[in-house]
């Protein structure tokens, strides 16, 4: 890492530079440069497809970049070994868009999961520890269920506390707000802030939900065709001038991202030879 | 014609291109095996689902095969009047070829695709990817347990499958076709050598299960994360194994008995 004493370094959790990344020819970021620091609750918005649950899984190490660094509480997280790897991701929860949770297992032990296979903690000591974090999202009372008998909003929330089992430093939530319900938005919304500032996490947010993510997010960095294009807090992204800005937030049907996709004209289409 | 040459040649590449990926995966389980050692346990609910859940198709098959091999054998063995080697031949052909070739296709369809179907889903539901992003080896926790369990199953279905073969066949030349009892056991004791022909067939069976389970789990971790992707693997299992198996048994035959 540089020595930039005047930034504190040891403030920024999550560090991007200048990620390029591709996919089967097609661009998805190039030059993304944004970090993540401590404490805070940082949002990554943009439209749907331009690549925000892509940079959770190049933060994660799932996928490589083509040229760019990505660095994770100090190190480079695509220069390390498997192990090493696996060991920083210890330390990183990350909350799926469809909580992937597995589905032949209890919520009791989708909860437990993690904990039996990183501990080697006595039955009691988890039972209790699963218990405490399904009573942080309010479910104590359906650890017995199947994942298929639950609400999508109660999935969500039984991942999240699976997600901190293992009380992670960074917590990467994908679109935690989608398909949500107004009531479950509220508490996942709440859920995420609360989680954040008592076990001192630090939270990424991926979402294209603007009300929500600006109700609890310090900072938030909107991408758009593999670019930030402006970061700031929620109050100055609202005062936005950039126009693409100003559709995003206000949420315009049609502005500088048009209503319809590219194509040949209407007319052509509808009454042009065959 | 061009665009024909220029399919041939993608299909080609395509075929090369799995069987590393084939290969490449097939090292990476491997190298995963040693973590269970401490977690006997994952490899026991696997044998559990792929072996003691695919018991009913090969008890019922073994016990079928074997009474139809008594009635065609008696047929033919009756007009040189050697039919009171009824036994020999049953056995013969139940613990070389059948056990392990129809155990292996039968298992294909009851257990690798329900392995290739439970792996792909896991895939197509970010299951593997969330158990990854938990710090957890999806090869080690998910593949490898179901890889040794295929292995291990395959050949003890294979001996049930050809003894229930031969206790069909008993009951069928005894009772019905009136060979004698003592003729049917004794004969086959002094034919059936115990290397040449038992254990020919074991080692069969060990390689089935080993291809048969190699196959199917890479079909679903290799999958296209979509329904249709894992549809298409759940076929590609079954007609992959059974192409794969038979190809083996010529093999294996030429070299053991030819
Ligand atoms: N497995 C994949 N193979 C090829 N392209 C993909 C794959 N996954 C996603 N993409 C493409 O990458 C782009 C970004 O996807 P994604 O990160 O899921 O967007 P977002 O989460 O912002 O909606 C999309 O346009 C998608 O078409
Ligand atoms: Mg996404």
């Amino acid at each position: 890492m540089t020595s930039a004493p005047a930034d504190k370094p040891s403030d920024v959790l999550v560090d991007v530079k200048n990620l390029c990344f591709r996919r089967g020819g097609r661009v998805i970021f190039e030059g993304v440069s944004l970090q993540i620091r401590r404490g805070e609750v940082t949002a990554i918005m943009g439209p749907s497809g331009t690549g925000k649950t892509t940079l959770l899984r190049l933060i994660g190490g799932q996928l490589r970049p083509d040229s760019g660094t990505v660095t994770v509480l100090g190190q480079n997280v695509h220069k390390l070994g498997r192990d090493a790897l696996f060991r920083l991701r210890r330390r990183m929860g990350m909350l799926f868009q469809s909580g992937a949770l597995f589905t032949h297992q209890s919520v009791f032990e989708n909860v437990a999961f993690p904990l039996r296979e990183h501990t080697d903690l006595p039955e009691p000591l988890i039972h209790d520890l699963v218990l405490m974090k399904l009573q942080a999202v309010g479910l104590r009372g359906a650890r017995d269920m199947m994942p298929s008998e639950l609400s999508g909003g109660m999935a969500r929330r039984v991942a999240l506390a699976r997600a901190v089992a293992l009380d992670p430093t960074i917590m990467m939530y994908d679109e935690p707000f989608a398909g949500q319900d107004p009531i479950s938005m509220g508490v996942l919304v709440t859920l995420i802030r609360r989680l954040n500032d008592a076990l001192g996490l630090s939270s990424v947010v991926v979402s294209h939900d603007v009300v929500e993510t600006s109700q609890i997010a310090d900072t938030i960095h909107v991408l758009s065709e593999g670019r930030v294009v402006e970061s700031g807090s929620p109050e100055e992204l609202a005062r936005s001038e950039s126009a693409w800005v100003k559709q995003f937030m206000r949420a315009l049907p049609d502005g500088p991202v048009a209503f319809h996709y590219p194509g040949p004209s209407l007319e052509d289409d509808l009454l042009g030879v065959r | 014609m061009l665009g024909f040459f220029a399919l041939l040649g993608r299909k080609t590449l395509d075929s090369f291109g799995r069987l590393g990926r084939a290969t490449l995966f097939l090292l990476r389980a491997l190298a995963g095996l040693p973590s269970l050692l401490p977690r006997p346990t994952l490899v026991i609910q696997q044998l559990y689902s792929i072996g003691v859940l695919s018991l009913l198709i090969i008890v019922v098959s073994g016990v079928f095969v074997g009474m139809v091999l008594a009635l065609q054998g008696y047929n033919t063995l009756v007009t040189f009047g050697a039919e009171q080697s009824l036994g020999v031949l049953v056995a013969l052909s139940l613990l070389r070829e059948l056990g392990p070739v129809v155990t292996a296709l039968l298992f294909a369809g009851r257990a690798g695709s329900a392995l290739t179907a439970e792996i792909g889903l896991m895939k197509t539901t970010e299951q593997l990817s969330g158990m990854e992003m938990m710090a957890v080896d999806p090869m080690k926790r998910v593949v490898a347990p179901r890889l040794l369990a295929g292995f291990i199953a395959m050949p003890l279905l294979a001996a049930i499958f050809s003894f229930l073969g031969i206790m069909g066949a008993y009951v069928v030349s005894v009772a019905t076709l009136g060979v004698d009892d003592g003729a049917f056991w004794s004969q086959m004791q002094s034919a059936v050598d115990f290397r040449e022909d038992v254990m020919n067939g074991v080692i069969k069976s060990l390689v089935f299960g080993f291809v048969a389970s190699w196959i199917a789990v890479f079909e679903g971790y290799d999958c296209e994360p979509t329904s249709e992707g894992v549809s298409r693997a759940t076929t590609r299992t079954v007609v992959h194994t059974s192409l794969a198996v038979l190809g083996l048994d010529f093999v294996l035959t030429a070299v053991m008995f030819g």
